[in-house]
């Protein structure tokens, strides 16, 4: 290709514009002009339904006007080519323009399939691929009560979607006797059909439309093969897709017996200076309907005018994808169609997953995988799917649920360096390989050089277990000690804490660290001190230990201001101390917040003011709310069977006892817990650390549950237990946690890294297989016993009042420290702000002279 | 370049910092004991990157060799001897002298030291 070349592109899709893309980035120069037959440049088809659910069109939008200009790229939208003469190299459009072209790129797409049924023209029979459609679609829904979507693909179910999200009662209509015929077998589809069903929606496979006719409840109905009909307002048709290559084949171009536009590895047709890319093209006889293919294309018709050797090499077909929140994923061969392939399925009818490993004949390779309802090994089945890598013995436990520590990991030695790991970024396993040779020996710098795990995150487990074992290949050791001064878990000092009766941070240092310790192990030393002896913390010999926030006793906010949180266990507070607490933050212009575990927050309290703030709220009952430790935090409750008309146990009155019993418990990380008062879970347990549920004969004990940026659903831990039964169980969980966890990690994290899992932690818990049980709840009552409020105890203590003062040498406070007012509260005074506040003065005698001159 | 009184010894914390008012100036004074030596330490209160009056109340250490302080906002670490941000070696804090007489603190400043309030407009 030269400089001079006049590249031509016909389609403006999402294949068509990464083409464009590719090109211009390899070639600053070529002349490129894109005909677009849509209103708007390339947008994000992937997405189209999402505009239902609230997403602006414009976000769809995969570039802008502006860019191509930038970037000299030359268009023309509604532009529709009407037909293409290769003798000449010229390109005429219905609007009667023509442009010369040195190479043609067709990009065309694919048009929606509408089947010829009598009635299928009408005015609210549409189609869904286009953005106009959607337009088409949601004016029509304006006056419809039911619509239905005829055909149960991909597609079909994603335009299910968009119709529930308009409101209608929705329908999908399905010629073969199963959703998803493409991706999933018979039993996946039956199912996805379930789940579906579930949601509200009616699915009818295995129907035949014959007819639109007009409806008598409804605007049409549709008339089935079998006698049988659906009334509806709605049709919309996505009964596949047909490539777009009638301007091809009357070209003159070779075109396949099915349609589509015949290719080569590189992207020509049979016009060498003609190129087909994306769903418009047919290599081996085969469609690619994905983008991701189409994006390969790209890229290879793109290297080929600019001299590369790319090559189109095919495409892996495996998908895995959420349609109307039930997950999906199919690999390979699906339907087993390999000769001698042998199935393993596994069903749970209960939880409603469906899985299923298709093998090859000697049962050591992974032809396909389908996953209905939880697809949580797409990633590990598909990398061994994709580098042919020998199963383990027993392939069946890559899918039965972990009910031991024996389920096989994939292990990262194993996967060849093309490997693609994280799929969001495109990143192998070379090049995670090539980031530790660069130096890179942390996870979070290999993941902030490579991208890797930053996009979904699905990859996190992959990644790490490939970066542990590179490293160990290359003798990094890779430990858990603490920091630089210690060369101990945090588990191991504990046990030192424990065994040797230490007391102090400096006796733990001399004896077992070097160095003058740092903002790691002092706070951890502190926690773990207080987790073991439960001293009080702001003691002349910790306080140098803690972090800000507990060396203040309230929470450190940006500008270093700090924020307050009185303990109002279970969410249950009276109208006088709510008049209390709205008394001081009037007195004290603070800014009020209610927190996500139905407290109080209140913002804005200057260091030297803290004291005073309290003295009111402990004069007024309050206690600490250790908002600012690692300990529990809070036990969040809904009311429960004393007002609820559906409640079956005193939820409020649990969790006010749960919370009086752990409160100011120090522990590895923060300690969140709730307790519901029956089977809705108004209180979201199942998302806390420890959560407890209502039943009729007692309470159910969920564990180890978070949420938070890696949110984690707890797991039922034991069911029906009477409160004594319920409470030794969380003191030994909770204690046990503390003695074994490493440093910020929560209980989540923990469960997972803990070797056995739950079963494991059941055994020690339940049936005390360590002969650890007694000796777990004797230190939580030792805890539970020594309990103090930290506020309390500090205002009663002048050498301890002494720190709360900015400055040793004034009454002064920090001038830095500003508010302005926003929606009738404070709030940080941005940095422009604080430098006007600075300049009033200024401003008010220039405004004055302003209005002298006016006069 | 003034010698100005800011403290007693009883104002100090052992192995944590305190907050003077020296000049219309924030200083953060340290005290650490190391080997069984107290050593005083002086430098900007202010945390150019999380751009608050807060290097007083972080937590004191070591990183190798170098004594540190780590702010409470973001945790970089601020050398104690030079003022260096560990982290970002292109940002430092001012460092400033500091003896002990008998039970009271001094610390030496220029009386033109520009205020720490004014260096984060400069910065911006």
């Amino acid at each position: 290709m030269t400089a001079s070349q006049h590249i031509l592109v016909v389609g403006n899709g999402m294949v068509g514009h990464h083409f464009v893309e590719q090109l211009r980035a390899t070639a600053p120069t070529a002349t490129i002009t894109v005909l677009c037959g849509e209103p708007q440049l390339a947008y994000d088809r992937v997405y189209l339904s999402s505009v239902f659910t609230g997403k602006d069109r414009a976000e769809l939008a995969l570039t802008s006007e502006q860019h191509y200009r930038e970037q000299g790229i030359k268009y023309h939208l509604n532009c529709w080519v009407s037909r293409i003469e290769p003798q000449s190299k010229t390109v005429f459009t219905a609007n009667g323009e023509n442009y010369h072209y040195d190479k043609l790129v067709l990009a065309t797409g694919s048009y929606p399939f509408v089947p010829p049924i009598p009635g299928h023209q009408q005015e609210h029979c549409l189609v869904y691929r286009k953005l106009d459609d959607l337009t088409a679609i949601a004016h029509s829904a304006q006056d419809s009560q039911t619509g239905v979507i005829i055909g149960g693909g991909l597609l079909g179910l994603e335009a299910a979607n968009a119709l529930r999200q308009l409101g209608l009662t929705t329908h999908v209509v399905e010629f073969a006797p199963q959703l998803m015929a493409v991706q999933l077998d018979v039993a996946g589809g039956q199912l996805l059909t379930q789940k579906i069903t579930a949601l509200g929606l009616g699915v009818h496979t295995g129907k035949t439309t014959q007819a639109i006719v007009a409806g008598d409840e409804c605007r049409y109905r549709l008339e089935f093969s079998d006698g049988s009909f659906l009334e509806t307002d709605l049709v919309v048709f996505s009964a596949g897709i047909r490539p777009y290559d009638a301007l091809a084949k009357d070209a003159g171009l070779a075109i396949g017996a099915k349609g589509g536009i015949i290719i080569n590895d590189y992207c020509q047709t049979s016009q060498q200076d003609i190129y087909a890319i994306g769903e418009c093209a047919l290599w081996q006889n085969q469609l690619f309907g994905l983008v991701a293919p189409g994006y390969q294309m790209a890229r290879v018709a793109a290297s080929h005018l600019t001299g590369q050797a790319l090559r189109f090499q095919g495409a892996d077909m495996s998908t895995r994808l959420k349609l109307l929140g039930v997950e999906v994923g199919s690999i390979g061969d699906a339907h087993a169609r390999t000769p001698g392939a042998q199935c393993l399925t596994y069903q749970d009818p209960i939880r409603q997953i469906y899985k299923k490993l298709v093998l090859n004949d000697s049962g050591d390779k992974l032809l396909g995988a389908v996953l209905v309802g939880d697809t949580a090994e797409y990633d590990t089945l598909l990398q061994y799917f994709l580098n042919a890598l020998p199963l383990p013995a027993a392939p069946e436990s890559l899918i039965l649920p972990q009910l031991n520590a024996n389920t096989p990991t994939l292990s990262a030695d194993l996967l060849p360096d093309h490997a693609m790991l994280c799929s969001c970024h495109n990143v192998t396993k070379g090049d995670i390989v090539a980031s530790i040779e660069q130096g890179h020996v942390e996870l979070a710098s290999i993941k902030r050089c490579t991208k890797a795990s930053t996009g979904c995150g699905g990859c996190a487990a992959l990644l790490k277990s490939v970066v542990d074992t590179e490293l160990t290949l290359r003798g990094v050791a890779v430990n858990n000690h603490l920091c630089e001064h210690f060369a101990y878990s945090r588990q191991a000092l504990l046990h030192l804490v424990q065994v040797e009766q230490l007391t102090t941070f400096e006796q733990l240092l001399q004896r077992y660290g070097q160095g003058q310790g740092c903002d790691v192990c002092k706070p951890t030393v502190a926690s773990i001190l207080a987790s073991v002896w439960n001293e009080y913390i702001l003691d002349n010999k910790h306080v140098a230990l803690q972090d800000t926030n507990d060396t203040f006793l309230a929470n450190m906010q940006k500008d270093g201001s700090y924020s307050v949180v009185p303990r109002i266990a279970g969410g249950e507070i009276s109208s006088a101390k709510l008049l209390v607490l709205a008394q001081v933050a009037d007195d004290f212009q603070l800014y009020c917040k209610i927190t996500g575990g139905q407290r109080i927050d209140l913002f804005g309290a200057r260091l030297e003011q803290l004291p005073l703030i309290w003295r009111r709220l402990v004069d007024a009952g309050f206690e600490t709310g250790h908002a600012y430790g690692k300990s529990l935090r809070t036990v969040k409750s809904c009311v429960g069977s004393t007002w609820c008309r559906y409640g079956v146990q005193d939820s409020v009155g649990q969790a006010i006892s749960i919370e009086s019993r752990y409160k100011g418990l120090r522990s590895p990380h923060k300690i969140k817990m709730a307790v519901s008062g029956c089977t809705r879970e108004c209180a979201e347990a199942q998302s806390k650390d420890i959560g407890v549920i209502a039943t009729e004969n007692g309470w159910n004990l969920y564990v180890c549950g978070n949420g938070g940026m890696r949110p984690r659903h707890a797991d039922l831990f034991a069911t029906d237990l009477d409160t004594p039964t319920l409470i030794r169980y969380i003191d030994r969980i909770l204690m046990f946690y503390i003695r074994t966890a490493d440093r910020l990690q929560r209980t989540s994290v923990w469960l997972e890294k803990l070797e056995g899992g739950l079963d494991y932690l059941r055994q020690v818990i339940i049936d005390d297989s360590l002969g650890l049980a007694a000796e777990l709840e004797k230190q939580m009552a030792g805890l539970v016993n020594s309990y103090a409020c930290e506020w309390q105890r500090t205002l009663d203590d002048p050498e301890a009042l002494k720190r709360f003062r900015h400055f040793v040498n004034s009454p002064e406070g920090d001038s830095n420290i500003l508010f302005v007012q926003e929606r009738g509260q404070i709030r940080p005074a941005t940095l422009e702000e604080k430098q006007q506040q600075q300049r009033i003065p200024v401003t008010m005698i220039e405004s004055e002279e302003i209005t002298h001159d006016m006069v | 370049m003034t010698w100005f009184n800011v403290a007693t010894t009883s104002d100090l914390v052992d192995n944590s910092g305190v907050c003077v008012l020296v000049n219309g100036q924030q200083i953060a004074l340290f005290s650490l004991t190391i080997t069984g030596q107290n050593q005083l330490f002086a430098i900007d209160n202010f945390d150019p990157i999380g751009q608050a009056n807060v290097l007083a109340r972080g937590i004191t250490g070591s990183i190798g060799d170098r004594l540190v302080v780590a702010s409470p906002l973001y945790k970089q670490h601020f050398d104690l001897h030079n003022g260096q941000c560990i982290e970002m070696p292109e940002i430092s804090v001012g460092v400033y002298p500091v003896q002990r007489q008998e039970q009271t603190i001094w610390i030496q400043l220029k009386s033109s030291q520009p205020r720490a309030e004014t260096k984060m407009e400069a910065m911006v």
